[in-house]
């Protein structure tokens, strides 16, 4: 009996806290307020007249070499205004990403915050007006000349956060990467072959290689998001830019189902069933496989330019990356962008110099000192490219796919749920338990969902 | 769990439900204050109020927050039942539930019916070296899950030990990515647990057979039983309280399953390995449908809570 009662109190306490608590979120700032959005001539540039203030940056450049590029920058923006205290926060992006949302409706904001550019991220904040736009300042500070529009398209959104890609701009990056081809140079020579100028030397290539008894593409899928890498590139070869644009950033206005996405899709599954991309590409997990591949476990490896130092370290001279040969309207078009942007709070109190700090770590200076300390820089990407080694390769790739070609969203930008649509899809279609009409269907019907219903 | 000792306490221990009268206090009378219905209570309030505040509160807040349609920031709309509404037609979540309820045979049932049988045997045959193997039996309990589900992925890579072990015995046509492979990925996944479980629970049943009197076996063997009529007759009823101890801890173990999956196939392939923890983390980080997840968490308690119930009536009342 006494266990009941005991019981008995417990629901009943627990139901008078439910009452008693306030509705969640409402206790928040933010809100339906409208977000600033300073004029080009109401911006003001003059960090030193400020005084005395303190910068609160929040920021997850904790690795290596981001983490020594930007502690060099912040040594030279304390040199150039001794008046601004920059207190700085950094923290994984894991972390970060989930704070945001608090970080943004609390009381204590941030100046300076790296956002997400995801739809379920940026997207999401500037349809809350919790965002700066910053198109003022980008017109004060000449970032429009600095940057190549589709590296600033990927930080555009509509003032609702309906349209991604276009609009006002709500953040900055200073870093690039881009997905492309690795290949190992002695493998080729030993097929007797060259690298591929287009891509149906990559498929004949890819023939050959399994011919030979090698793995023609090393792919370590368990994760479900690689195969978005691969993917991606492959997509542009039968899908004109401008629609994979369209479906990558969730606008309305493209159909997965469509005979070229089916086209597409068809290769992947082709890809899948040969075996062109291993017995079990979706059993192995990505950071077991590109290990293999600097073992000598395939010819090509398709994937992030974030790869290389790591896979070079123990392949040397033999690993050489390329852009994927041009796409479907002629250009070279692959999955890419830039780091994590930065934005200024709606909420922040010195947005002045939140803007003259993105500025700084944006500008010329910085590209050579975030390529000195190991990073890729987002601008003058080929001019700063190291005299050899594959991140010769990569600066060059990502500097004509940024100034020449296409950069394409991630896949995943799409809407909130597309990263687990895509990849559940992808993994059945490279597993073989869907066929590629069944695959662009379940990816229209989350892309039409979404775009419908905004 | 009152009701569970059947077989007395020890008859110099304190009286149940007063724990203030100890030893001592027994020569004279309690005092008013011991004697006080309420003073039981005054002894939990501590312990309850660190309970209430990190278990209840939250659990109450959850409750609260299913209720709303949320983002985690900014407004929130009362929605009342609707997210358990699109629960209830939400295929991800049924596949989940469903997940959830097989990795119980392999969590709980198949750790029970392998380590009551070695158990038995181990009881019966005097091994050397038994706290050696008690160690490492029950070693994977004491290693961090990440660590396990690392260790365990490289073994069902294609290229991992499983498969070099099938291909060396010849079973070339068995060798797969074993968390690939929509098949068996989930058993892959199940069969991590029973590695993990199986220590714990041997190590309560070895405990509940060792306290069973040797007078029993030695009745029994005069009256002619083998080692089977003895193993059901005498050692199963024997461990009934241990049995339910292992399938209450085990199956709470196997319902809220996160980081096994969340470390080895992310709910994949597709979305056959999905568990409702995981629906919980991805709705709340990654959809940032906050209402959807606190509807999954509740009804993930509620399930876990009546599970559990019914496991605990159907030992005591066999006991």
């Amino acid at each position: 009996m006494r266990r009941r009662n005991f019981l008995g109190t417990t629901a009943a306490l627990s139901g008078l806290g439910l009452l008693v608590a306030c509705a969640p979120g409402s206790d928040g700032g933010g809100g339906d307020s409208e977000a600033p959005a300073p004029a080009a001539d109401e911006v003001d540039t003059d960090v030193a007249a400020l005084g005395d203030i303190t910068l609160v940056v929040w920021d997850q450049e904790v690795r290596g070499a981001q983490n020594d590029a930007i502690e060099a920058l912040l040594g030279a923006f304390k040199e150039k205004y001794p008046n601004v205290t920059v207190e700085r926060n950094s923290q994984s992006f894991d972390d970060l990403q989930q704070q945001t949302g608090l970080a943004l409706s609390g009381n204590e904001v941030p100046d300076v915050l790296q956002v997400n550019n995801a739809r379920g991220d940026m997207g999401s904040f500037v349809a809350d007006g919790l965002l700066t736009d910053l198109s003022g300042y980008a017109e004060a500070y000449g970032w429009t000349d600095r940057f190549a529009p589709s590296v600033l398209s990927k930080m555009s959104y509509s003032e609702d956060g309906v349209t991604f890609g276009e609009g006002n701009l709500y953040g900055i990056a200073q870093t690039g990467e881009v997905c492309g081809i690795y290949y190992s140079q002695k493998k080729l020579d030993a097929l007797d072959l060259e690298a591929p100028t287009s891509w149906d030397e990559v498929f004949s290539l890819v023939e050959a290689a399994a011919e030979a008894d090698e793995l023609p593409i090393n792919l370590g899928n368990l994760d479900q998001w690689p195969a978005l890498h691969v993917f991606g590139p492959l997509q542009a070869n039968f899908v004109d830019a401008e629609t994979i644009v369209t479906l990558g950033m969730g606008n309305a206005g493209a159909d997965w189902t469509s005979d070229d996405n089916l086209a597409a899709l068809t290769q992947l599954s082709d890809w899948g069933s040969s075996g062109a991309l291993g017995d079990s590409p979706n059993g192995l997990a990505y950071d077991d496989a590109w290990p293999l591949y600097t073992e000598g476990k395939g010819v090509l490896l398709i994937g992030g330019s974030w790869l290389g130092p790591d896979m070079e370290a123990v392949m040397g001279e033999d690993l050489r990356f390329m852009a994927p040969p041009p796409g479907a309207d002629g250009t070279v078009a692959t999955t890419g962008g830039t780091g994590i942007p930065f934005s200024i709070p709606a909420a922040a109190k010195n947005p002045a110099a939140a803007a003259a700090f993105i500025d700084f770590i944006t500008s010329d200076d910085a590209m050579a000192m975030i390529a000195e300390n190991g990073g890729m820089p987002v601008n003058r990407t080929a001019e700063l490219a190291p005299d050899s080694g594959v991140n010769k390769d990569i600066y060059e790739a990502f500097d004509t796919v940024s100034t020449e070609g296409t950069l394409l969203p991630y896949l995943d930008y799409a809407t909130p749920s597309f990263a687990d649509t895509a990849g559940a899809t992808l993994q059945e279609l490279i597993g073989g338990q869907t066929d590629p009409a069944g695959a662009a269907e379940a990816l229209q019907e989350d892309y039409g969902e979404f775009t419908e219903g905004s | 769990m009152e009701s569970r000792s059947t077989g007395g306490p020890p008859a110099d221990g304190p009286p149940e439900g007063h724990p203030g009268t100890s030893l001592g206090s027994r020569r004279g009378r309690p005092s008013a204050v011991a004697r006080s219905p309420l003073t039981p209570y005054l002894f939990i309030l501590p312990a309850f109020l660190v309970y209430g505040a990190f278990a209840l509160y939250p659990l109450g807040r959850a409750a609260q927050f299913s209720l709303f349609e949320w983002k985690g920031f900014g407004p929130s709309t009362f929605v009342g039942l609707g997210n358990y509404m699109d629960l209830a037609g939400d295929e991800d979540f049924r596949r989940a539930i469903v997940n959830a309820l097989v990795l119980i045979v392999f969590y709980s049932v198949i750790p029970l019916v392998v380590g009551l049988v070695l158990a038995a045997i181990l009881r019966r045959g005097q091994v050397r070296g038994m706290g050696f193997f008690r160690t490492v039996i029950f070693l994977p309990q004491v290693i961090a899950l990440v660590v396990v589900a690392v260790a365990w992925r490289q073994i069902y890579s294609p290229y991992g030990l499983l498969n070099d072990v099938l291909r060396t015995v010849g079973l070339d046509v068995l060798t797969r990515g074993w968390l690939g492979d929509p098949g068996t990925a989930l058993a892959a996944v199940g069969f991590i647990g029973t590695w993990v479980q199986m220590g714990l629970v041997m190590l309560l049943l070895l405990s509940g057979m060792s306290r069973i009197p040797a007078e029993l076996f030695e009745a029994a063997r005069l009256d002619g039983a083998g080692a089977i009529k003895e193993f059901f007759a005498i050692t199963l009823p024997a461990v009934r309280g241990e049995i339910t101890v292992a399938l209450v801890l085990t199956i709470i173990a196997a319902l809220k399953t996160f980081d096994l999956v969340y470390m080895t196939t992310s709910g994949g392939p597709g979305n056959t390995t999905t568990v409702p923890s995981f629906e919980v983390y991805f709705r709340a980080f990654e959809l940032r449908t906050v209402g959807s997840a606190s509807a999954v968490a509740i009804v993930l308690t509620a399930l876990i809570f009546v599970i559990n119930v019914g496991v605990t009536r159907i030992g005591e009342r066999e006991s």
